[in-house]
């Protein structure tokens, strides 16, 4: 196996430590995945939750266990030799946000600003 | 992996700009990572389309109607398992362990089959029902965001099929390690994609 120097990067996907604790990522892993999952599943199907504050606490759930897959199984860091891994990653997250959140504002404007079909209607007369 | 750079055989007083090319493993791991952000754009897009269209039901049924939140769960644990899974197999690859691999893929593999097997019944059932994707905006971008996400799988099973055919003609190259390392990082993609996949469509339905 080809040696990697730190000042070199480090590839994503490669856990860091020594050899035993390789495997405990992903079992400390798959454990917090579990839980998050298991409790947004739970928390969208109980009364217990206010259902108008539910969508922000699926998403918090939801972006917990998407850090914890880049941290625990793609073992992606802020570490000194992953600066490319880590920039590259911090830019698709930003573009993706502009692209999700843009379009729903966008849409959202448009759809506030349209006539309405009776409106319209009236207007043809 | 803990190695400090001197026992790597590198110089730390050597430079950056004369220490050379990065070895291939991390040039290819660090390409596949760019990759796999710009196919995660890709599915930004597919989940900005959902996200505008999913009220948009034209009288037919609404998510909360269609979607079985028990059958979902099951397709969560499926994918998170074999991503493990896959884990633990690439482990193995670095071992050189060809039992371990076999073990570790095969399970990745079946669990993989039993993901997409579940996705495809869940969209034979609603296209019985009537409800495909021509049927409202809402039908017809939820099939284009899972759909795309079922195929992704598939090709990845398909990918881990060759890999496992490689390993056992020419065994542990460079190379074919190089090409598991960027299976693993894809099948961990795709797990982290399916995480905005349950949490938006399928509990956030109304």
């Amino acid at each position: 196996m080809q040696t990697e120097s730190p000042a070199q990067g480090h590839s994503p996907g490669v856990a860091t430590g020594s050899d035993p604790h390789h495997g405990r990522s992903y079992v400390i892993g798959l454990a917090f995945a579990i839980v998050l999952t298991a409790a947004s599943f739970w928390a969208s199907s109980t009364p217990l939750v206010y259902a108008r504050s539910l969508p922000i606490l699926i998403a918090v759930l939801a972006v917990a266990q998407m850090g914890v897959h880049v941290a625990f199984f793609l073992h992606v860091s802020s570490a000194p030799d992953q600066a490319n891994n880590f920039l590259a990653l911090a830019f698709g997250v930003f573009i993706t946000a502009l692209v999700v959140f843009g379009t729903m504002l966008i849409m959202a404007n448009l759809n506030h600003n349209m006539v309405s079909m009776d409106q319209l209607m009236q207007m043809q007369r | 992996m803990s190695a400090t750079a001197e026992s790597l055989g590198v110089n730390p007083e050597v430079p950056i700009s004369l220490q050379g090319p990065a070895p291939a493993r991390v040039v290819a791991g660090f390409g596949f990572w760019l990759f796999l952000l710009s196919d995660i754009i890709l599915f930004a897009a597919l989940f900005a389309a959902y996200a505008v269209l999913s009220s948009a039901t034209a009288g037919g049924p609404t998510g909360a109607e269609l979607f079985d939140k028990r059958h979902v769960f099951m397709e969560t644990l499926c994918l998170l398992t074999s991503s493990v899974t896959c884990g633990f197999g690439t482990l193995a690859v670095t071992r050189t362990d060809a039992r371990s691999v076999y073990l570790w893929m095969m399970a990745t593999f079946a669990l993989g089959v039993a993901f997409v097997w579940m996705e495809l019944s869940e969209f034979v059932g609603m296209v019985s029902m009537g409800a495909g994707p021509s049927h409202s905006a809402f039908l017809s971008s939820f099939f284009a965001l899972v759909g795309t996400h079922g195929l992704h799988v598939s090709l990845g099973l398909a990918w881990l099929v060759i890999m496992l055919l490689q390993m056992s003609t020419i065994g542990f190259q460079p190379m074919v390690a190089r090409r598991f390392f960027c299976f693993g990082l894809f099948w961990h993609a795709l797990d982290i994609v399916w995480i905005g996949v349950f949490s938006i469509v399928y509990l956030g339905a109304h």
